[in-house]
């Protein structure tokens, strides 16, 4: 089990023969993920052709739709390697495809956009990660996105992160242990899947035995995941916050991550996740410590 | 980006929300000049910094003349407002103000849509009306597909109470406050005051506007004309030519890494160690991203080796798609470019993709200022040492 992505995902590109997209897609058929195809209205009849994860080649189909792809193929995960500017216009065309999960790579998309394509799917079939994320993967089973897989396997942890790099460091950092699904859901204001989705879904995932959980400086996600916490979730939860050097003012790097005024700092994140009982490390290390220990107390 | 009140004021000129007419000056006599153009008559001269509470610092003063007005400007210009310099103000036309409102639109993260918030007490600082009579502050959502429409405008200020005889007015003005928040892309479109002058007519006097950085970089090539390049750091300016994501922090510790949330979380680890090397912080926040290339390091390098606050580097790249062998490259070669001008010790920790051939690519150039570290929390604490020494 897993949440959001397993082996039996079947994933398209939006995007699949620009240079990001073709780098990815072949970096995904190298973790064994079935990749099925792709879009690319200006490209539709044409073919890719990259190796995969035992070195044959794979020769992927260019379809002119999201809507053709579906059908062709039996896509069910789409992932978005397209430039800022399309990028609302591609996601709102997976959204009239049906396409049950969406992972927005793309990083730099204007937040109005974002916001415009979250409320577009409201009551639709389609699940948004991202924008600006490393997206999901489950190690062993598929990859939709671009976290490496080659860092851990499968295992007990499930994690959630705002931030790729963070979220390849504490899988190092717990590389012996495993990960059951590890979801970057990205640091822009406005994201499709949030810290308590992913929360729900862990919990509710029979192979996850306890979550990482990393945040950082900008908004409330943390704050509102520790109440969630509170009332739903039964397993344990580790904590993660960055940004305690952050000065007031500043973005650092993230668009979310900007400290404005009294909330949003890592340390208020920090406090409310400790009073419902999330351990919290001061470092990754520290982190990583933490889980070790509860693993091995369970 | 954060507006001056200015550019706000131009820009809802541009969209035809009702302003008065402003002049900006960068000194006393261009102040004079502007009050002349302005009619000769009343005007106000007020602060233009990015912060709040500048009328309480002294930032905005009367003036009946031109002559006044260049006085006046004389005394603003040069102030410190919490810590920020005046460099210019704005000559605005004076108005017979009858009534003082509040007006607001925002991102709003937490429902990932937008939020209008609207009151018939504008004026005073709003955060304490929020706090003090929530009641008195009207709260309204706004679907972003489908905006502040006309029936939104009405139940903004139905909401807030507005009088019977300033619906209608005041609904309009807020159509085109929402215009300038979706044509210019902006996070924020705050108004405080919106007044109703003596003459009966709604006017935007003061307004602050946040525009969404990404949003300006897709599709509006005129906001680089509003950035305040002269107030930026030198050094952020210097890594934003070279396309850095670079900010400048007050510590020895010069800081480089791959990816926000790792540099971020890089930034926390060395200032806890330098807790036990007297204190040394990290001087800066310095994100490379995914292709960090030797001229990428190079650039980031040469940014960070020419503070002069800095004593020592800290290198902390994870290599996720980012091969390590790629970054020590990298770093090898941003040290030959660099020659003589890198000076100071660099601690270098990698790990992940290709880490051994990384490794072993600065092991073999042996360069006298590199050390390598195993570990992120042990180059973290090399560094302060380093820094501190």
């Amino acid at each position: 089990m897993s949440i959001y992505l397993n082996k039996d995902s079947k994933i398209i590109v939006q995007g699949i023969t620009g240079g990001m997209g073709a780098k990815h897609t072949a970096l995904m058929l190298d973790s064994g993920a079935q990749i099925v195809g792709g879009v690319n209205a200006r490209k539709a009849g044409t073919t890719v052709t990259h190796k995969d994860h035992e070195d044959n080649d794979v020769t992927l189909p260019v379809f002119g739709t999201v809507k053709e792809a579906m059908a062709e193929t039996g896509a069910n995960v789409s992932v978005l390697f397209v430039p800022p500017a399309f990028t609302k216009d591609a996601a709102i065309e997976a959204v009239d495809a049906e396409m049950p999960l969406i992972v927005v790579i793309t990083e730099g998309v204007p937040v109005q956009d974002s916001a415009e394509v979250f409320a577009y799917l409201q009551g639709k079939k389609t699940r948004m990660i991202g924008p600006n994320c490393p997206g999901v993967i489950t190690p062993g089973e598929s990859l939709a996105g671009i976290t490496p897989h080659t860092i851990t396997g499968k295992g007990p942890i499930g994690l959630v992160s705002k931030s790729g790099t963070l979220t390849y460091q504490m899988m190092y950092e717990l590389k012996d242990l495993g990960f059951s699904t590890a979801i970057g859901i990205g640091g822009d204001p406005v994201i499709g899947t949030t810290h308590i989705d992913a929360l729900e879904a862990f919990e509710n995932d029979p192979e996850t035995k306890a979550i990482v959980m990393i945040g950082e400086i900008g908004g409330d996600a943390e704050e509102r995941a520790a109440a969630y916490i509170a009332e739903h979730v039964t397993k344990p939860v580790v904590g993660y916050v960055a940004g305690f050097t952050a000065p007031e003012g500043k973005t650092m790097g993230h668009a979310g991550a900007i400290v404005s005024g009294s909330a949003g700092t890592a340390q208020a994140k920090k406090e409310a996740l400790e009073a419902v009982g999330v351990k919290v490390g001061k470092t990754p290390s520290e982190t990583a410590e933490l889980m070790r220990e509860i693993l091995q107390a369970l | 980006m954060d507006l001056f009140e200015y550019q706000a004021r131009d820009i809802f000129e541009k969209h035809g929300v009702p302003v008065l007419g402003g002049v900006v000056a960068t000194t006393p006599e261009e102040a004079r000049a502007g009050a002349e153009k302005l009619g000769g008559g009343t005007v106000v001269v007020k602060a233009q910094v990015k912060v709040g509470g500048r009328g309480k610092a002294g930032g905005v003063k009367l003036a009946h003349s031109p002559a006044e007005a260049e006085e006046k400007a004389g005394e603003i210009l040069g102030m410190d407002i919490k810590g920020h310099t005046v460099h210019r103000v704005m000559v605005a036309q004076g108005a017979k103000i009858a009534e003082e409102f509040y007006f607001s639109v925002l991102l709003d993260r937490a429902n990932r849509n937008y939020l209008a918030m609207c009151s018939v007490e504008g004026g005073m600082e709003i955060e304490q009306l929020a706090v003090e009579r929530p009641e008195a502050l009207a709260r309204v959502a706004v679907d972003p597909i489908v905006g502040i429409d006309e029936a939104k405008a009405r139940e903004i200020v139905d909401t807030a109470n507005f009088a019977e005889d300033l619906k209608a007015p005041v609904a309009d003005v807020i159509q085109k406050l929402w215009t300038v928040f979706t044509a210019e892309d902006a996070t924020l479109v705050e108004v405080n005051p919106l007044v109703r002058t003596e003459d009966g007519a709604i006017v935007a006097l003061d307004g602050k506007v946040t525009l969404d950085d990404n949003a300006s970089e897709v599709r509006h090539p005129d906001h680089e004309a509003l950035e305040d390049k002269a107030a930026a750091d030198p050094l952020e300016a210097k890594a934003k030519e070279n396309g850095l994501n670079y900010v400048k922090l007050d510590g020895e510790v010069g800081i480089i890494g791959n990816g926000a949330g790792l540099v971020m979380s890089t930034l926390d680890v060395v200032a806890y160690a330098g807790e036990a090397h007297g204190g040394v912080k990290p001087a800066n926040f310095l994100d490379i991203g995914g292709g960090a290339n030797a001229t990428v390091m190079a650039n980031g390098l040469d940014v960070i080796l020419n503070d002069p606050q800095v004593k020592s580097v800290f290198v902390n790249v994870f290599g996720g798609i980012t091969a390590c062998d790629e970054v020590a490259k990298g770093i090898v070669g941003a040290l030959e470019i660099l020659g003589d001008e890198a000076s100071k010790p660099l601690v270098v920790r990698l790990d992940g993709n290709n880490v051994d051939l990384g490794r072993a690519i600065l092991r073999e150039a042996n360069h006298p200022l590199v050390t390598l570290a195993e570990t992120m929390d042990g180059g973290a604490d090399k560094a302060a040492e380093l820094a501190n020494a």
